[in-house]
């Protein structure tokens, strides 16, 4: 059992790994500050995400899943109002 | 053993990256957010030393209060940055070799360790049941070493004094001038609504759990402060003038609450900041709750600074 | 499993070393603060695999304190950073 967990894990992170190295690339590589804002935010949501859904078999009790989970939901809020927050900010730098 | 030893040349490398990016930016601006940077990198690396403690105030000073502070002188520097002459080769090279033999020794130091590591640390688990607390670190902050921890609470109060005593005459008492956002949008506004509420949840939670697991005053008393100056820069609540008695009760309760606790020592246990055998966790709380409040308040305005137009 | 755990974590590191390069070469205010936010992120990313790696659940409130403090740093970047539309950094409260 602890082997389909495992292979669980390490499938998921490697899956969060992606958008990570997904998110950069796009990061580095997009034309445009609002093309680049999109890749980072996949990063946040999709990333971050499937890494914590991997790891969620491996913690000890509901309290660290939880936890877990609360993590994932703060970065997402947080990014997607910083995301906002900047999307203005390259906005205005367009037009002046 | 593969896995450790990657991560750890990663985060060196980087490490030592972005410093040397701090040092040859040319800007104050670009200085300061390197500096940022190197701070949440430095977080990482207590973790992987496996000081979460140290990890946590890294986190909070670095990138929340200090950065802040930071980025606000370097905004009021910019204006005369261009002037400035830059140090002479000479100077800068003598400066480098100074370094370099520093980091050396410490190398030297570090790569060779005595065969006993010279350290107090099973002595300090081994007396901690007697406290009541399960963080050594808290032991050590609260019952080894409680006057270093007075003293040093003492000293961020003096701290403000310093920065206050930059007031112009004309305006003493007055609004400390932090750098606002002329019109907030709707977006700051609303993260501005959204996360303190969290974060000072949090921060209370980091100063409650101190007394077991990683964390403490310190710790949540800078989330505060970060909190309150996200709430001040949008402009959701205005900054209070510096003669206001509320602020100033706030910043010298912690240190009096304290320097009670140990007056009262003399009675209750005999010398200066001894604790009664059975009361020692029950006083120590109390003296946090007061710190983290001071702590919080007391950081905050060092950020926003002296006072800059009368109230 | 634990070496699993460092080497996504030093891949994720290496990925926002990646991004700081962004930091560096900007060319807009609004792309260094995309690098910032990667950095968070990453940041985040990494200390819950150690977490789990090391059996340490207490990293998981640096993570969280991380989470808070990317935002809080985002909204310290644009108050101050030179250059910026007068509607967006904000000029000292003198009025």
């Amino acid at each position: 059992m602890t082997h389909v967990i495992d292979t669980f894990t390490i499938v998921m992170l490697c899956a969060g790994a992606f958008f990570f190295l997904a998110g950069t690339v796009g990061l580095l590589r997009f034309p445009d500050s609002l093309t680049r804002l999109h890749a980072l935010t996949k990063v946040d949501n999709l990333g971050l995400g499937f890494i914590v859904v991997g790891l969620l078999p491996q913690v000890d009790g509901l309290i660290g899943g939880l936890k877990l989970i609360l993590v994932w939901l703060l970065v997402q809020l947080a990014s997607a109002m910083a995301a906002q927050l900047i999307a203005r900010v390259a906005r205005v730098e367009r037009r002046s | 053993m593969t896995g450790a030893i990657l991560f750890a040349i990663a985060i060196a490398a980087l490490l030592l990256a972005v410093a040397v990016w701090v040092v040859v930016a040319r800007t104050a601006f670009t200085a300061t957010v390197g500096f940022i940077v190197y701070g949440l990198l430095l977080a990482l690396v207590w973790v992987a030393l496996s000081a979460v403690d140290v990890a946590l105030t890294e986190a909070a000073i670095g990138s929340g209060v200090t950065g802040m502070l930071l980025l606000g002188a370097a905004a009021q520097l910019r204006a005369t940055e261009a002037n400035v002459e830059s140090t002479s080769l000479p100077l800068k090279l003598s400066a480098g070799i100074l370094c370099v033999l520093v980091s050396g020794g410490l190398a030297a130091v570090m790569l060779d360790p005595p065969a006993v590591a010279p350290t107090l640390a099973p002595e300090a688990t081994a007396k901690l049941s007697a406290t009541g607390l399960g963080n050594p670190v808290a032991g050590v902050l609260f019952a080894y070493r409680a006057l270093d921890t007075l003293l040093e609470k003492v000293v961020v109060v003096l701290a403000l004094i310093g920065v206050w005593s930059l007031t112009p005459d004309r305006a003493w008492g007055g609004v400390p001038g932090l750098r606002l956002y002329a019109r907030p949008s709707g977006t700051l506004t609303l993260l501005a609504q959204v996360l303190p509420p969290v974060g000072i949840m949090l921060g209370i939670y980091m100063f409650w759990t101190g007394a077991d697991n990683p964390g403490g005053a310190f710790q949540g008393g800078a989330l505060l402060a970060a909190m309150w100056l996200l709430v001040m820069v949008a402009r959701l609540q205005p900054v209070p003038p510096t003669s206001l008695g509320r602020l100033r009760l706030l910043v010298t309760i912690g240190p009096f609450i304290f320097l009670t606790i140990g007056f009262a020592g003399f009675a209750l246990a005999g010398s200066f900041l001894a604790y009664p055998i059975d009361y020692a966790k029950p006083l120590i709380v109390v003296a946090e709750t007061g710190l983290t409040l001071s702590i919080g308040v007391t950081l905050a305005l060092l950020v926003a600074g002296p006072a800059e137009r009368s109230a | 499993m634990i070496d699993v755990y460092l080497i996504i974590g030093s891949f994720i590191l290496a990925m926002v070393a990646l991004g700081l390069i962004r930091i560096v070469r900007g060319p807009d205010t609004a792309d260094r603060m995309m690098a910032a936010q990667l950095l968070g992120t990453g940041g985040v990313a990494i200390l819950l695999l150690f977490s789990v790696a090391t059996a340490a659940p207490s990293i998981v409130d640096v993570a969280l304190l991380l989470a808070l403090l990317a935002a809080f740093a985002a909204v310290a970047f644009v108050k101050d950073v030179p250059g910026s539309p007068s509607d967006i950094s904000g000029a000292t409260d003198r009025s």
